[in-house]
């Protein structure tokens, strides 16, 4: 593997541990009031996560850019705090990613959630403890396989993306150029020795990770009450 | 000193408007059919449901109209219907989830897991448990608490019929040997028989009637039980047991009674039943009769109820306790049995309870 791929395993890498960290700070509370809330506004909140499953990723690519750009409200309210707009930056692709691959952590996470239910909550209640205590005592742990899940499937998804990042970050190798990038340059140029390459290694990374998630799963399986 | 709630709550299709006022000691059955409210009175008094109204416990006030005390804050012990144990936690985790929180020491599991037979099962997961062990496990963990007040929510409701016999004696020895008061969701006529002290009766929503267990199952007016069923349950105290006739003398009200078994122990408290259709009326005390119970008494209502045709269903009262008895029409007219009138009872069957 030559220095430019290496670059883009690891920007690749990086991107997606950030967005799968970020993912899970912003969809834990999310999947838990979509699991909870009778608010009127909860079908348009659910619809709204769900978008990027139907969206072209060029679509949502597009609007990110138009947004997070130099004139975009974002950017512009970057600048004005003195900032740097996020398009074309590592951070843009951060936030691009978060918003692409939000529906793969906030769904099984808000299942697992509706899975437990209250009751194991009403009890936890009833034997004195905390609102805090509770969600990290017995929600939490009983919600174990769903944040299993949702770690694997935002990690894997961001790391399999391609159209947001490239309307967002472009193609700056060792900054924005991540694995699925590259392979297209590679393929653009018929090097395709170094696509197969870079193509095997995201391949077999899949799916190791894939089987080991689901080993793991099967073998701690918290049964439901 | 007691327990006192009055709840407003409204749902779709139901209606909970109820005021109670329960005794600090003993046990408290919430008896009445399906869907009547039991449940959602226990989910009250927890303060899992948001009725409007006041509820107190002695001093403290857990609800008035401004502030609400959170359930977590308000030292209960509730078991559920399916025991609710945290499947993530063995039995001992489960256990020691409620004593961390209710600051009891190390020695506090001791008592409970004696009393509800459950120290093979610490290291085993719920999942592994029979129903019955679920539930005396859920039972074992609500005391851990340290509770101010107990809630049971038909707790052998979930239960097959061996296994509420397994049960049983465990909750009756808890609740003789608990301070704090009790209230027991149920709708078999034999657990509240076997357990209460005080009864509640609901329907749709409302308390139908409240009082003592004995006074009330002794009413004539009340739906308590099926036609079959219908019977006075008395407090009698054991005087001493007849080897060798399978029987114990006991006193109810001053008057001499002969129960099965010989079991209990002299000056024991029991608890007996007897059957509307294992009574009988005679107006002169009967001679050379093989009916071993034959109580003088004073007739004090006659009804006959439309469960019934040709039938009147009579109250006898002996002392202050009383007892019920169905007669026919027939008899009534022919003995001339109304209100006021002496009696003497025969009793054919006599059920510890």
């Amino acid at each position: 593997m030559t220095d430019p791929d290496l670059a883009a395993l690891y920007v690749t890498l990086k991107l997606a541990a950030a967005t799968t960290v970020v993912l899970l700070v912003v969809g834990t509370p999310l999947a838990w009031w979509l699991a909870h809330t009778r608010n009127r506004l909860r079908p348009l909140v659910e619809a709204l996560t769900a978008l990027p499953l139907v969206l072209p990723p060029t679509v949502l690519g597009f609007y990110l850019l138009i947004t997070l750009g130099a004139n975009g409200p974002v950017g512009r309210l970057l600048s004005a705090l003195g900032a740097q707009p996020l398009a074309f930056t590592f951070g843009g692709l951060v936030v691009g990613s978060v918003v692409y691959s939000l529906p793969f952590v906030v769904q099984p996470l808000r299942d697992a959630f509706a899975a437990t239910g209250r009751g194991p909550l009403e009890a936890a209640a009833t034997l004195g403890a905390g609102r805090w205590d509770r969600f990290f005592t017995v929600a939490l742990p009983l919600a174990r396989r769903g944040f299993v899940t949702a770690t694997t499937l935002g990690f894997a998804h961001t790391v399999g993306e391609f159209g947001v990042v490239l309307m967002v970050g472009g193609n700056i190798p060792g900054k924005t150029q991540v694995l699925s990038i590259a392979i297209y340059d590679h393929v653009e140029v018929l090097e395709y020795g170094r696509a197969h390459l870079l193509s095997a290694a995201l391949l077999v990374f899949s799916l190791v990770l894939l089987t080991v998630v689901y080993a793991l799963n099967r073998r701690s399986r918290v049964v439901q009450p | 000193m007691s327990l006192r709630a009055r709840f407003r709550l409204r749902r779709p299709g139901f209606r909970l408007d109820l005021d109670l006022d329960l005794p600090e000691r003993g046990v408290t059955a919430v008896f009445g059919p399906s869907g009547c409210g039991k449940t959602t009175l226990l989910r009250c008094l927890a303060g899992l449901e948001q009725p409007e109204g006041r509820l107190s416990l002695g001093e403290e006030i857990w609800q008035a109209e401004d502030r609400v005390l959170p359930v977590h804050r308000r030292r209960i012990g509730m078991v559920f219907q399916d025991g609710r144990l945290f499947p993530h936690l063995t039995v001992a985790g489960n256990l020691h989830y409620a004593m961390r929180r209710s600051a009891s020491d190390r020695d506090a599991l001791a008592a409970p897991v004696a009393l509800m037979g459950i120290a093979h099962l610490l290291e085993r997961r719920p999942e592994t448990l029979s129903g019955g062990e679920v539930q005396r496990v859920a039972i074992a963990r609500a005391l851990l608490t340290r509770p101010r007040l107990l809630l049971l929510d038909e707790p052998l409701a979930a239960v097959d019929a061996g296994r509420k016999q397994e049960i049983l004696p465990y909750l009756e020895r808890l609740t003789r040997e608990l301070a704090v008061p009790v209230v027991y969701v149920s709708h078999s006529l034999d657990e509240v028989i076997r357990l209460a002290d005080h009864l509640v009766l609901m329907e749709a929503g409302r308390v139908a009637a409240s009082g003592p267990l004995t006074a009330m199952l002794g009413r004539v007016d009340l739906p308590v039980a099926q036609r079959e069923d219908l019977g006075a349950v008395l407090d009698a105290r054991a005087v001493r047991p007849m080897p060798g006739y399978h029987l114990t003398e006991a006193v109810v009200q001053g008057h001499t009674l002969f129960l099965p078994g010989e079991g209990a122990k002299e000056g024991e408290r029991l608890r007996i039943r007897i059957r509307a259709r294992d009574v009988s009326i005679v107006l002169e005390p009967p001679r050379d009769t093989s009916i071993l119970n034959v109580l003088p008494g004073r007739l004090s209502d006659v009804v006959e109820r439309d469960d019934a045709p040709g039938q009147c269903l009579v109250r006898i009262e002996i002392g202050e306790a009383g007892l019920l008895a169905w007669v026919s029409t027939l008899s009534r007219e022919r003995l001339g049995l109304r209100p006021g009138k002496t009696v003497y009872v025969q009793v054919k069957a006599v059920a510890l309870a």
